[in-house]
Parts: structure tokens; sequence; C-alpha cells
């Protein structure tokens, strides 16, 4: 039970930072339905900003929370800036090309992005400096810590900001009507790129603050974190009916625990002795792994196939026809 | 169909010819450029372990430049070829080929058991001497090549060296032994594990991860549950620094230990005040116990200390050059028999080949993290245990 409960305390601290990564997928899919594969890289780039900006204030002496605050406060406007890049640089002229060709610049911009951060933060593993204190509390058996009460609570705050923000204000209104139809939105007097702009600011913010968290937690950012930290996202976007908020925040937090209780237990479920098949290796208590926890990443891989061959359009997401 | 068939034949024809044309070519290599390689991973998790062991071969070759080496009476200036593998097997094949294209007479490298072991045929084809400064899989030096050596000792040394350590100083009821699926930390655990099971300790099934997991919560949440005395974990410090400290944050009180990918300095910064107190095992003998020379000549050249395996990629570059010397000659077939039956003194000591091109009686070195820093606790040698301050003693 010990052992469930903290399965479940690590899958939930994990999911929560990849729903606030797959809300910038959905955001974004939702509004101009592109599939932007360089939020990934932005998650990175909001880590890489947060290690230096930290790494220059640790030696000024200033409380810890402080620095790691100034470190997130750095980070999310660069972040925005380099969302609000793309969006200008490589999306918006594209965007009454054929679907492909976004798509590839997509994954351009991501590569370009990845060979920025090498340059700038080298090839190296970064350890991220940890200078907030670290305390362990037990709740009936399961070890949560400090930073993971952070972050939980900051993904949730920001997840019910956002979905206020979407639902209760102008803003979020015509972001709504322009996700429904861009023409028609546009003729009722809203300017459409200005809120397709919003929306990748919005969404690059929200994956700085995911790139903080990420680093903090795991105390370790590279260059290439983004990639996988990125696919995990999208398939839990996916997962969540892509282009749906609530649904990206339901898939990552989903995501987050299939994959953690998946690496747990894989191992005594496919552990061949268990199930009584006489093997050598059983003997005197041995056990035959079949699937042991390495396969830990397939898990979110795993999911989106299944997503996508049993239910394409997510868990709660429509099905739109000319969307499809 | 057929037409095709006597087509590809042909050109197959043709590009055997061409390849006999350049193995015949690369043994007059006593020119004035005598190209040595360097193979290790300059990109990804590890990249500042390959630099290490770059600077440790560029370092030797540039002293022997500077000491106007004679080879067969002519003047020699020795390049190094330094090539990235990313740890990658499939890289490190391509890599390992293209350094036989460029006709390099010798090679230090790989750093990675698993890119050394699919690397190892392509130069035992060309007959280009290689000797690792740093791969530590048996297997590598156990496929019959007489090309391959090693100046470091093998996971079936290093691995029973810190499990009997661990057997002896920690008596553990119960060991769990996770590994990151790799050539190098698989083979290092299964060492690991045979000695801990031939000591009577019980040995919970094997977890494994990547060389790329950050995430080791759900491996180590498991664990707790089955309470293990000692954890020992096969695989590089870019991932067992986070293992370690996750697994102290779930409240895991057993003791950490590691192989040599995970005994660098770099554990304190991955894993912060988790690290204090972990035991790991490194192959051959700590860095600041390496010859002084070589200390100081590092620092000065590149401005900073070595890491890890450097001394151990110096001697091997400066085997390489000094077996050319006794041969008089940079023809990887006459210095071969040569480099075989080398007897050299480097900075890692006295070093001499077995018939498979291991080093004879391999120092092993256990450490702790203690106050922030790996302090050297202990040296195996051949089986047998001194403390670390008796073997700086014995040595002196």
């Amino acid at each position: 039970m010990d052992t469930f409960l903290q399965q479940m305390v690590n899958g939930l601290t994990a999911g929560s930072v990849y729903a606030v990564v797959a809300l910038g997928y959905t955001m974004v899919y939702g509004i101009i339905q592109l599939i932007n594969f360089a939020h990934g890289e932005v998650v990175m780039i909001g880590a890489m900003v947060a290690f230096s900006v930290i790494n220059l204030l640790v030696p000024a002496g200033l409380p810890p929370l402080a620095i790691v605050l100034i470190g997130a406060g750095c980070a999310v406007p660069i972040c925005m800036l380099v969302g609000y890049g793309m969006e200008r640089l490589a999306y918006r002229p594209l965007r009454h090309a054929p679907r492909l060709a976004p798509l590839i610049t997509a994954i351009g911009v991501s590569i370009i992005l990845q060979h920025v951060a090498l340059m700038i933060w080298s090839r190296n593993i970064l350890a991220f400096p940890q200078i907030i204190p670290s305390r362990t509390y037990f709740i009936g058996g399961a070890a949560i810590t400090t930073v993971q009460i952070a972050i939980l609570a900051i993904c949730f705050m920001l997840m019910a900001s956002l979905a206020i923000l979407v639902y209760r204000t102008p803003l979020g209104t015509a972001m709504r009507a322009t996700a429904q139809n861009p023409q028609v939105a546009g003729l009722m007097g809203i300017d459409i790129n200005r809120v397709i702009a919003v929306t990748f600011i919005l969404g690059a913010g929200l994956g700085a603050v995911a790139g903080v968290l990420f680093g903090t937690y795991y105390g370790i950012a590279q260059y290439t974190m983004g990639s996988v930290l990125g696919l995990k996202a999208f398939s839990a976007a996916v997962l969540g009916g892509i282009g749906n908020i609530p649904g990206a925040m339901l898939g990552g937090v989903l995501l987050g625990v299939v994959e953690a209780l998946g690496a747990g237990y894989i191992g005594d479920f496919s552990d061949l002795c268990a199930w009584g098949v006489p093997l050598a290796a059983c003997e005197g208590g041995g056990s035959f792994i079949l699937f042991g926890s390495n396969y830990q990443d397939v898990f979110a891989f795993l999911v989106l196939i299944l997503v996508l061959v049993f239910r394409p359009q997510g868990l709660l997401g429509e099905r739109v026809g000319d969307r499809a | 169909m057929k037409n095709i068939q006597i087509g590809i034949s042909a050109i197959a024809a043709a590009i055997a010819l061409i390849g006999c044309g350049q193995q015949g070519s690369s043994g007059g290599g006593a020119g004035a450029e005598v190209k040595i390689g360097h193979v290790g991973p300059l990109t990804g998790g590890i990249a500042h372990l390959g630099k290490d062991n770059e600077n440790g071969a560029r370092l030797a070759v540039e002293e022997a430049n500077a000491a106007k080496i004679k080879i067969d009476g002519k003047d020699v200036k020795f390049t190094l070829v330094a090539e990235d593998d990313q740890a990658d097997p499939k890289v490190g094949t391509t890599v390992a080929q293209k350094l036989v294209d460029a006709k390099v007479v010798g090679v230090v490298g790989h750093l990675n058991s698993g890119t050394s072991i699919p690397a190892s045929p392509i130069y035992n084809q060309a007959g280009i001497p290689v000797i690792s400064g740093s791969a530590t899989n048996p297997k590598l030096t156990e496929q019959g090549f007489k090309t391959q050596f090693r100046v470091v000792g093998r996971d079936d040394q290093q691995g029973p060296a810190i499990a009997s350590y661990l057997a002896t100083n920690n008596k553990p009821s119960t060991v769990a032994v996770i590994d990151d699926a790799t050539a190098y930390g698989e083979g290092i655990a299964n060492e690991v594990e045979k000695t801990l099971k031939a000591a009577k300790i019980n040995v919970l099934p094997r977890e494994k991860g990547t060389d790329k997991t950050t995430d080791w919560k759900a491996i180590l949440t498991k664990l707790r549950g089955r309470n293990p005395d000692a954890v020992f974990y096969g695989g590089m410090d870019a991932t067992g620094g986070p293992l370690l400290k996750q697994g102290r944050e779930l409240g895991i009180k057993a003791v950490f230990s590691f192989g040599d990918g995970a005994c660098t300095d770099k554990m304190k910064e991955l894993a912060g005040d988790a690290a204090e107190g972990l035991l790991c095992s490194q192959a051959g003998i700590p860095v600041e116990a390496a010859d002084k020379k070589f200390l100081d000549a590092y620092k000065k050249k590149f401005n900073a200390d070595p890491i890890l395996y450097s001394p151990f990629t110096y001697d091997a570059a400066n085997m390489l050059i000094q077996a050319m010397q006794k041969a008089n000659s940079s023809d990887p077939k006459k210095y071969l028999p040569v480099l075989q039956k080398l007897d050299f003194k480097g900075a890692t000591g006295k070093i001499a080949f077995d018939d498979k091109g291991d080093r004879k009686d391999a120092e092993m070195t256990i450490f702790t993290m203690k106050g922030g820093k790996l302090t050297p606790v202990a040296v195996i040698q051949g089986g047998k245990t001194q403390t670390y301050d008796e073997f700086v003693k014995a040595a002196k």
C-alpha cells in the first residue's frame, strides 16, 4: 500500500508537469491546428535560462526562494519572446500553406533551438543548483518533498488560472472564437493575428515554468531534455483530446500516473515465475522478468498508440470531421 | 533481372578492388606525419569525460612532438585525429571506419564499452592497434582480436572489488542491483550480483533504467517496499546522480554504491547533499595518485584538473608512441608485436599486457563521498584489499 501510494505521488508530480507542457501543445493546436513540435525546446530554454540566472545569483547571498523566483521570472519573459518569435517568423508566413509545411517547419525550429542552446549552454549535463532545502514529509507511508508539494501547487494553480482566462475573460472568448472559425471571428472584429500570437506567448510562458519546475525537481538540465519531455506532453495532449484544454490537463496527470504505476508494477506482472511457469531461473524464489522497469518511457507512447487506434479524438475531445 | 545482378556484382567487385588498394597503401606510414586516432563522446551526457580522455591523449602526442622523436632515422610529427562517437554504438562503428580510412596507425579509445566492442572488429580487420583507457566490459578483449588492448581493469575485476568491499565492510543482508541497460552497466552489475550471491547475500531481481533516464522514482519506490540494505547501480554519473538524489528523497536509507562511471566529483553537484556517504569504485588508481609530472603538465596545458581517465589515455597514447619507437616503424604490422610485449612505466604505474590484451595486475580503488569530495578508502589488487593509506605508503 505504501508503495502504491508513493507511486501515485510520483506519478501526480511528473504528471502535473506534463499537463502544464501539454497545455502549450493543445492551445496552439486548438487555434491553428498546428502541432508545434518546438514546444519541448521552449521548455528546455526555460530551464536553461533559469539555470544561468540562479547560478549567477547564488553568490549574491539572497534567500534561496527569492533566487528561484527571480530565475523563473527571467525564464518566463524570455520564453514568451521565443514563443512570439517563432510564431511571427516561422509559422505566420505559412499560415495558409498546406498543413505539412508548418509541421516540418516546427521540426526545423525545434532543431534550431536545440542547437542554439547547445552553443550557449554547452553539451554537458548541467547540475541545477539545489539551493532550496528539500524537506521530506511522510503521509501514510508515502514520502513527499517540499519541492513536490510546490510543483503540485504551482501546476494546479497555473491550470486553474488558464481555465479562468480561457472561459471567463474577453481574451479567452476571442481565443475560443478564433479556434472555432478564424474567418468568422475576423469578421466579428477580432484581431486574429494578435490572438494567435497571445496563444503562443501564453503557451511558452507555461512551458518556461514547467522547465524551471522540471529542473528543480530532477536537479538536471541539458539541451536535449526538451525532446522526450515534449513528446510525452504531446502524447498527454493527444490522450486528453488535442485542442481541448481540460483534456490536456487530464491527459498529463493521467499519463504521469500510468507511467509511474506501469514502471512500478510491470516487472511484477511480467515475472513468469509469479505466473507459475516452470523455469530453471525460478528455483529457490528466483524470478524471470519479461519486461523490466526500463520500459518506463514506452508507456507514454503505448498510450499514444492505443488512443490513436481506439479513440482518436482523445478522452475529452469531440469528433470533428473537418479537423481530423 | 539477370543484367541487374551482373551489374551489382560488377559494382561489388569494383568496391572490393578499391578496398584492397586502400589496405595495401595503409602500411607505409613511416612518412613525416603519423596519425593517431582518439575516440570518445564529445557530445551528450558524458561529453566532459570524453573531452578529458581526449586531453590525456593529446598531451602525450604533443609531448612526443616536443621531444622531436625520430623513427627510422626520419623526423616524425604525430597528429591526434579526435572523433566524436556520441557514446552511440552505431556512431562508434562509423567513426572507427572513418579513422581507418584516414589511415591512422593506432587508436586510443573508445571511452565506452558499448562503442568499443562494435568498433573493435573494424580496427582488427584493418590491423590497427587500439588501446582503450576506460572501456571495462570483459567482452572487449574476449573476442580474440590481436589488435585490442586496454590499460584499465575489467568489470569482472571491478565488480567483484566493490561487491566484496560492500560485503565485508557494510555486511548487508539484502542488496538491490540496478543497471542502465548498456553493455557497461549490465556487465558490471552482473559481476556485482555474482560476487554478492557467492557471499550468500540476498540480491533482489534486477531493475533496469536506460542511459537517459531522469525519473527513477518508480523503480526506487518499488525497491523501497523491499527494504534493501544496499543499492548498487551500474551506470554513468548523469543518471546515477538523479538516482541517488531521488532515492534519498523517498527516504531510502540504504548504502548507495556505484561503478566507475558514476565515481566522479560530478555526483556531488548532481545529487547534492544526498551524495554524502556513497561508495564507488574506479578501475585503476585515483586521478590524484597519478604521476605528479602528468598532473602538472595537464593542468598547465588545459587549465583544468584531469577528471577521470585521462591518465590512462595519456599512457595509452604514450604506449603506442613508445612501441613505434622501439620497433623503429609506425607500420602497425611491425610495431604491434612490440606493443604486445612492451614493459611500460607510465602515469598510472607499471603496465604490461597479458595474452588477451588486458592489463596485468590492474588495481581497483574504492572511494567514498566525504564532505563533498570523493575520498579513496581502499585499493584492491589481485584479490588483496589494502586501505588507501597503506597503498600510498607502500608505493613510496
